[in-house]
């Protein structure tokens, strides 16, 4: 058994796309809290912290989860991906960021970072998913700017392209 | 929107477990953390510990056991969901999993998580009481098997003793000769359940579970009723089932639920018998 | 998307063309917007990413969980001695320190940003904390001991029209805040002689667009300067900060407020962080150090701001035809516990537009503001909008179907006709342009109604639900600054002086070495501000919009603005780029100047083109723009004066945003957009679920600057309003509890929810606007949600319908008389279907217990005893004869909280009947019931029978609604269970359940 004390703040470490992070969490920090204002990835965002709104979703080892609902310590010598690790390189978009910026499925963008994530994930695991079972996914996620739909416009997309990349 | 303080325990065997929770006062396990984590942030649940036994191997199973299928403690919905096997030994279980919550909440959440927390209007406690599946639970003091009918006891509250932990769950595999259906409506997608029902019937045998409604999943049998009878006894059950007013439907929108999509459930059931 | 381009009814804009057609490369194209590549890599700079101050102490809030109480005491001493924490405010610091804010009516009340004395709502502040971190801050709210006495509460908007209901601010008679009454033409006549009088009868609810940020801040106070430094996401009116430098105590320049990049969206709630700057202003000011608050979404959904809720009469004179010949509408606007600036202007928004795109020259208005145990209400997309064109179009259905006309024929008839615009409109509004019949022809036929209503009919043969809804609204843009003062009467108005107008100001600045930067005052929240500005300049001054760099965070101690400054009423792209464009033009007129000299030309030989400056008539004779544009930098001594181009300033106010008349008359916006919407939805008979099967929205929103962007308010908008039509409700309980605390409670739909809307388009110019533009981003709000409305009346034939149309409602309406329960069962413990709407629980039990009922009997008045059975007390002590007070921690599952209970005994008959009457309250909330137990002697012992009646609020309520009832009953079970095991009853919890729950 390997015990934490409330108290105290621990060493925490973990690869955050791609490259070795650490810093110093008490039990109770929320990861959400750490990756930003411990590790300084900004770019999850928090809606709800409560589980619902998914502004803060993550990959935590390929899978998309809620990162306010993790605890900082729980993920040592996890993978993490998040938004900032999506492009390929600076100045350049992913197939999915190009998409959703052709389709103005991002109004202020506070939202945006963890449907990229989902729908990274989403993609990745059923390439040739159809609007319906997008949508589902896509559902764990609220946007109150777009609408939704050119959200789905945007995926839909994206989806396309990267069949088409992969048959290539 | 903060948790209070904890200790942090990170059990690696189902011993520390075991242990923490008969030793330490008001400790917690966290498995998925989709429920327990916000309850920890709103400050409802103060616990002095967390256990986190998601790194324990040994909880990580699904196997075939017996006349069930046996889901450890750190088995995550999603994994069963993707469990080859799912929909052909458990049609009921692989139409309801789907319902809980959303693809992010099921990467995380696990089976055995829903059944511990039991709350009424969760789909796992619903399809445990409806094939009539079992609760292993384990301490110290030993383990014991508790039947789903015993298991939940009420809102959030179940069989399960302080210094208890769940192991696994058992959902019995398809019977032959019987069929299964599951229907529920939420205000949204994703929403916990208004109403949830899972219908298991055979030639002789129609059994309906309800969730939703009750402070628990709660299953009838309505066997050997021809139609009038039967909406006649659905109509008992729901209103057996002191549906209550809350924010999101009054009781009897509940009751006009249980019995129309109850009826429902049970013909989409029969017309899958196998 | 589901995006129609529709043939373009284009006409010429009067005047201000001042760009050429042919060079227009930029404005009317979805072009890339500027502002996604960041947003898109997690490059924002939203307000909690930017750093703070080291130093800097965060904030956490402790909150009323009643909704009226006084407070008797507050105890922080042990909040303040937790290590790590700062400072603790309470309302004595906040009073002492400030003034209260402004209050836009003139009414003997005050508001401030925390309760004092009493509270007055669920959420209201009660104290603040500071401390080094956020969880250290909430750890010391738990220490923070509150005493409250409660007090009558009221949440009943029609309820506070009564001189009985529970008085709110006591230097107020009731609870009406104001009462004006007006009158255009004749509306007496108009209904006296009217064929038929039409009545519809509304109450909007409470909701709000809840964006995905939360509010924040982060503030600091110079005590050398005596001056505030605030970094928020605050969305303007920037009037507003003229309330905050008063309610501080400083002058309004020694109130320096920052605005991040970017926002997460506001939709008009951001305006609602500013008493919380005033509060935070206070702990800063108290701490002496730099103070950061980040609202939580608890906190947002509970206590931020809502949209008003409104009960409406509306009544039409109509004649044989269906022409509408007087409107009298009677508005009751509840602003809940306190009237906060810029509130009542929910109410005043809509009152040049209260007769919608009809043409009605008779009008009498009633309006009333009352104050409720609510939150206060603010600015919310729309504002006004729905709570006026619900009860107006819902209005229009109801002609339809009593005169048996198509309800389009209804809304053709009565539309303004195109050749009368400008149009004044009754009550003083003047709408700028449109073609309205035109745009309701094009909205038929390319919409596909004709389609649509052979569905219904087939969907209807078939036994299925199908309604059609339509809407028809004029959705104003830029507000005029004067509106809000039509609450005062004339007489009250020529004492504080006229106001009007609505000053839009842009800045655009050359820089030495290459491009161009635009400096506004809008604070977008998401809308792509940047983008657009950097198309209108670019296309002004005939450049690459990459050579526009546009920034968007406001400095106030630098940066050009007025008080109508923000990011509200839709004043953008009518306003701002304008604005922007007339700077561009005049730096372009300057640059124009100074090039005819360096080429030797005449100014109107001039030519801006491809980055390029050429004499038209020489088209060699060229500079580049950058060399033309860095003269001024470089060598001004060649540039004649009035060609000096370097930075070019505008403000601008459009002059037919005059005050109200003596008459009242108020031209409360600048401009007017047109949308003509209709659906066809089918309802679930099973679920009672609305299904929107089609959703044709047909806008003239005047010039389109991007249309990707417009579509995308448009889409944005509809999605809220389907919200807020069939899902989202700020519901509270008749106790004041509010109910939809969470996003599991406050339902924000989903993609799963949200169909896509066909989008139609028309475009007629604004005369009154310098690119011809108009607002577009709020108008959905207003449509959607009674055109939804008035589909699921017409599917089920019902004439009153409020929303959100929830299954339950829709099921009840339906009108199936629920069977029977089985004749063996008791009745139910809930109060009648649908009656039981707060948290009121009842109920019921009985227990069987081995001993004779004395025993039980001295059981129940033993503190020992009682400590020993009171689920997890801690201690109990008696108080009095008859009385005890306990702490116990109480729970179900993992929720656990620590309580303090008094429970009194009353109405004793020893040895058989006792009444146990109390109160429990903690963290999580309180409780107040009383419950009466009889004991019967049997064979076995006794039989001990109890009922119940309980209440519950506070935070449980707030977040744990679906769940409460269970819980109390479950906690009140242990109560009973614990006496039966300790009378020596058997142990089993089934045993005991068995006997607890009804029997079947
Ligand atoms: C947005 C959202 C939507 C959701 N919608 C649904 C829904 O529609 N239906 C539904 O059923 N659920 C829903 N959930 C909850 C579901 O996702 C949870 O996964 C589940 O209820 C709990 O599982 P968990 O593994 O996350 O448990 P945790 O949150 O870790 O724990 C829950 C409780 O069970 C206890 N516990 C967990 N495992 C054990 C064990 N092995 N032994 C003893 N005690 C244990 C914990 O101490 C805790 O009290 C939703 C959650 C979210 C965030
Ligand atoms: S912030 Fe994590 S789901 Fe909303
Ligand atoms: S873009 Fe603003 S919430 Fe989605």
């Amino acid at each position: 058994m390997h015990k934490l004390a409330a108290a105290s703040r621990h060493l925490v470490r973990f690869e955050l796309n791609g490259k070795a992070v650490e810093g110093l969490a008490e039990p109770r920090t929320l990861l959400t809290d750490f990756i930003r204002h411990e590790i300084g990835a900004t770019g999850t965002h928090v809606g709800c912290e409560h589980g619902v709104c998914g502004a803060c979703t993550i990959q935590i080892d390929g899978v998309p989860a809620r990162a306010c609902l993790t605890l900082a310590v729980q993920v040592d010598g996890a993978k993490l991906r998040t938004v900032e690790g999506l492009a390929p390189e600076q100045g350049r978009l992913s197939i999915i960021q190009e998409s959703f910026r052709k389709h103005h499925a991002l109004q202020c963008g506070f939202c945006t970072a963890g449907i990229l994530m989902s729908l990274d994930a989403f993609l990745k695991a059923n390439p040739d998913a159809d609007e319906e079972a997008l949508r589902e996914n896509l559902s764990g996620h609220i946007c109150r700017c777009t609408g939704y739909a050119p959200i789905v416009a945007a995926a839909l997309e994206a989806a396309e392209k990267l069949r088409e990349i992969r048959n290539a | 929107m903060k948790p209070a303080q904890f200790d942090y325990l990170r059990a690696e065997s189902i011993g520390d477990v075991h242990r923490a929770l008969s030793e330490v006062k008001d400790a917690r396990v966290l498995a998925g953390g989709q429920t327990l984590m916000p309850m920890l942030s709103m400050r409802l649940a103060r616990p002095s510990s967390v256990i986190d036994i998601m790194r324990i191997e040994a909880l990580g199973r699904i196997e075939e056991k017996g006349n069930a299928i046996r889901v450890g403690a750190a088995v995550r919905q999603a994994k069963l969901l993707a469990w080859p096997a799912l929909k052909d030994r458990q049609p009921l279980l692989a139409a309801a999993l789907p319902w809980v919550g959303h693809a992010q909440t099921r990467n995380r959440g696990t089976v055995c998580g829903s059944a511990a927390h039991a709350d009424p209007s969760a789909e796992i406690p619903l399809v445990l009481t409806a094939l009539e599946g079992s609760v292993e639970v384990s301490s110290l003091r030993g383990a014991r098997k508790v039947a789903a009918a015993e298991f939940f006891t009420g809102l959030m509250t179940t069989a399960r003793a302080d210094d208890e932990m769940i192991e696994a769950v058992h959902f019995p595999v398809r019977q032959p000769g019987h069929g299964y259906a599951f229907n529920e409506y939420g205000r949204r997608h994703g929403d916990f359940a208004l109403v949830a029902c899972a219908a298991v019937v055979s030639r002789t045998r129609v059994r309906l579970a309800i969730g939703g409604v009750s402070d628990r999943p709660v299953a009838r049998d309505l066997s050997g009723t021809n139609d009038e009878e039967l909406a006649q006894a659905i109509n008992d059950f729901a209103w057996s089932l002191e549906a209550r007013d809350d924010l999101h439907a009054t009781a009897s929108y509940r009751r006009q639920l249980v019995r129309e999509m109850g009826i429902r459930t049970i013909r989409e059931a029969r017309a899958c018998i196998s | 998307m589901t995006c129609r381009k529709s043939r373009r009814v284009i006409r010429e804009a009067a005047h201000l063309s001042e760009i050429p057609e042919d060079s227009k490369r930029w404005l009317g194209r979805s072009v890339a917007r500027v502002e996604d590549a960041g947003l898109l890599t997690g490059q924002g700079r939203f307000l909690d990413d930017l750093g703070v101050r080291p130093g800097t102490l965060h904030a956490a809030i402790l909150r009323s969980p009643h909704a009226h109480a006084r407070i008797t005491k507050i105890d922080t001493a042990a909040a303040k001695a937790l290590p790590g924490v700062s400072a603790v405010i309470t309302a004595e610091d906040v009073t002492k320190l400030s003034n209260s804010l402004v209050v836009g009516v003139k009414a003997p009340i005050m508001c401030w940003p925390i309760a004092v004395e009493k509270v007055r709502y669920v959420g209201e502040p009660v104290a603040v904390v500071v401390a080094r971190d956020r969880y250290l801050a909430e750890d010391a709210l738990d220490l923070i001991e509150v005493e409250y006495e409660p007090l009558p509460v009221n949440v009943d908007a029609l309820a506070a029209l009564s001189p009985e209901s529970p008085v709110l601010h006591d230097g107020l008679k009731g609870n009406i805040a104001s009462d004006r009454k007006f009158r255009y033409g004749d509306p007496e006549r108009a209904f006296a002689e009217a064929a038929h009088k039409i009545t519809v009868e509304t109450n909007y609810p409470r909701n709000s667009c809840t964006p995905m940020e939360t509010l924040g801040l982060v503030i600091e106070y110079n005590a050398s300067e005596d001056a505030f430094d605030v970094l928020s996401n605050f969305q303007g009116p920037f009037s507003i900060l003229a309330v905050i430098a008063r309610a501080l105590r400083v002058p309004g320049n020694r109130v320096r407020l920052r605005t991040p990049g970017d926002s997460g969206g506001s939709f008009g709630t951001k305006q609602a962080v500013f008493p919380y700057i005033v509060l935070m202003g206070i702990a800063a000011r108290v701490a002496g150090k730099p103070v950061k608050w980040i609202e939580d979404r608890l906190e947002h959904l509970t206590a931020s701001v809502s949209a008003t809720n409104r009960s409406t009469t509306l009544s039409a004179a109509v004649d044989p035809d269906g022409r509408i010949l007087g409107l009298a509408w009677d508005q009751v606007e509840d602003v809940g516990a306190h009237i906060r600036a810029p509130e009542p202007a929910t109410l005043y928004r809509m009152h040049a537009n209260l007769c919608g795109a009809y043409d009605i020259r008779n009008l009498a208005v009633r309006n009333r503001v009352v104050l409720t145990n609510k939150t206060p209400t603010g600015l919310n997309r729309g504002f006004g909008g729905p709570q006026v064109y619900y009860p107006l179009e819902r209005l229009m259905q109801r002609i339809a179907v009593e005169l048996k006309l198509d309800p389009v024929e209804v809304v053709r008839r009565n539309l303004i006709a195109a050749d009368k615009f400008p149009y004044r409109t009754a009550s003083g509004g003047l709408l700028d342009s449109g073609d309205y019949p035109a745009a309701v022809t094009m909205a038929v036929e390319e919409g596909g109604l004709a389609e649509l209503r052979a569905r219904q009919r087939a969907v209807r043969e078939a036994g299925g639900l199908y309604g059609i809804g339509f809407a028809a609204v004029v959705e104003p843009s830029v507000s005029n600054m004067g509106y809000i003062t039509t609450v005062l009467t004339p007489e009250e108005r020529r004492k504080a002086g006229p106001k009007n107008g609505a000053q839009a100001t842009a800045t655009v600045a050359i820089n030495p070495v290459g491009g161009v930067s635009v400096h506004v005052a809008s604070v977008p929240q998401g809308q792509g501000h940047r983008t657009v500005l950097a198309q209108v300049v670019a296309e002004a001054l005939s450049i690459e919009m990459s050579e526009v760099q546009v920034v968007t965070d406001l400095d106030t101690a630098k940066d050009a603005w007025s008080i109508a400054s923000g990011n509200y009423a839709s004043r953008f792209a009518a306003a701002v780029a304008g604005a922007a464009n007339l700077a561009a033009a005049n730096l372009k007129a300057r640059l124009a100047r100074s090039a005819a000299a360096q080429l030797n030309a005449t100014i109107d030989d001039i030519e801006f083109a491809g980055g390029k400056v050429f004499s038209k008539r020489n088209p060699d004779n060229a500079l580049a723009f950058s060399r033309l544009a860095a003269t001024s930098h470089w060598s001004p001594g060649v540039v004649p004066d009035e060609a000096q181009a370097i930075r070019e300033t505008v403000f601008w106010t459009p002059p037919q945003l005059t005050p109200p008349t003596e008459a009242d008359e108020i031209n409360s916006s600048l401009c007017y957009g047109f949308i003509f919407d209709y659906c066809g939805v089918e309802i679930d008979r099973e679920t009672g679920a609305v299904r929107i099967d089609k959703y044709v929205t047909a806008h003239d929103c005047g010039r389109i600057l991007h249309p990707g962007m417009v579509n995308g308010q448009i889409t944005g908008g509809f999605a809220q309003a389907v919200g807020a039509a069939l899902y989202e409700e700020y519901a509270y309980a008749p106790d004041g509890s509010f109910l939809a605390g969470t996003f599991a409670d406050y339902l924000v739909p989903t993609m799963m929810e949200i169909p896509a809307p066909v989008i139609l388009h028309m475009e007629t110019p604004s005369p009154f606007t310098p690119l011809g533009t108009k607002g577009v981003g709020e108008g959905n709000c207003m449509s959607t949600p009674v055109c939804i409305g008035n589909a699921v009346a017409d599917a089920l034939g019902v004439e009153t319908i409020d929303l959100p149309l929830t299954p339950a409602k829709l099921t009840a309406l339906m009108q199936k008389p629920e069977p029977a329960p089985p004749t063996h069962a008791e009745a139910q413990t809930s109060a009648a279907p649908g009656q039981q709407k707060g948290r009121s629980l009842f109920g019921e039990g009985s227990a069987e217990i081995a001993l004779p009922p004395q025993q039980v009997w001295e059981m129940l008045l033993d503190a020992d005893v009682l400590a020993s059975i009171i689920p997890g007390a801690h201690s109990v002590e008696k108080v009095g004869a008859h009385g005890f007070r306990a702490d116990v921690s109480l729970g179900v599952g993992p929720v656990k909280g620590r309580y303090r209970a008094n429970v009194e005994l009353a109405d004793l008959e020893p040895p058989s009947a006792v009444t146990l009457r109390g109160g429990a309250s903690g963290a999580l909330g309180f409780a107040s019931g009383e419950g009466r137990i009889q004991l019967t002697a049997t064979d076995s012992g006794t039989r001990l029978d109890y009922r119940y009646g309980a209440e519950i609020g506070g935070k449980v309520a707030s977040i744990g609604g679906r769940l409460l009832d269970a819980a109390a009953r479950v906690v009140i079970r242990q109560f009973f269970e614990a006496l039966a095991r300790r009378a020596g009853g058997p142990r089993s919890g089934n045993w005991f359940t068995r006997l607890f729950r009804r029997r079947p």
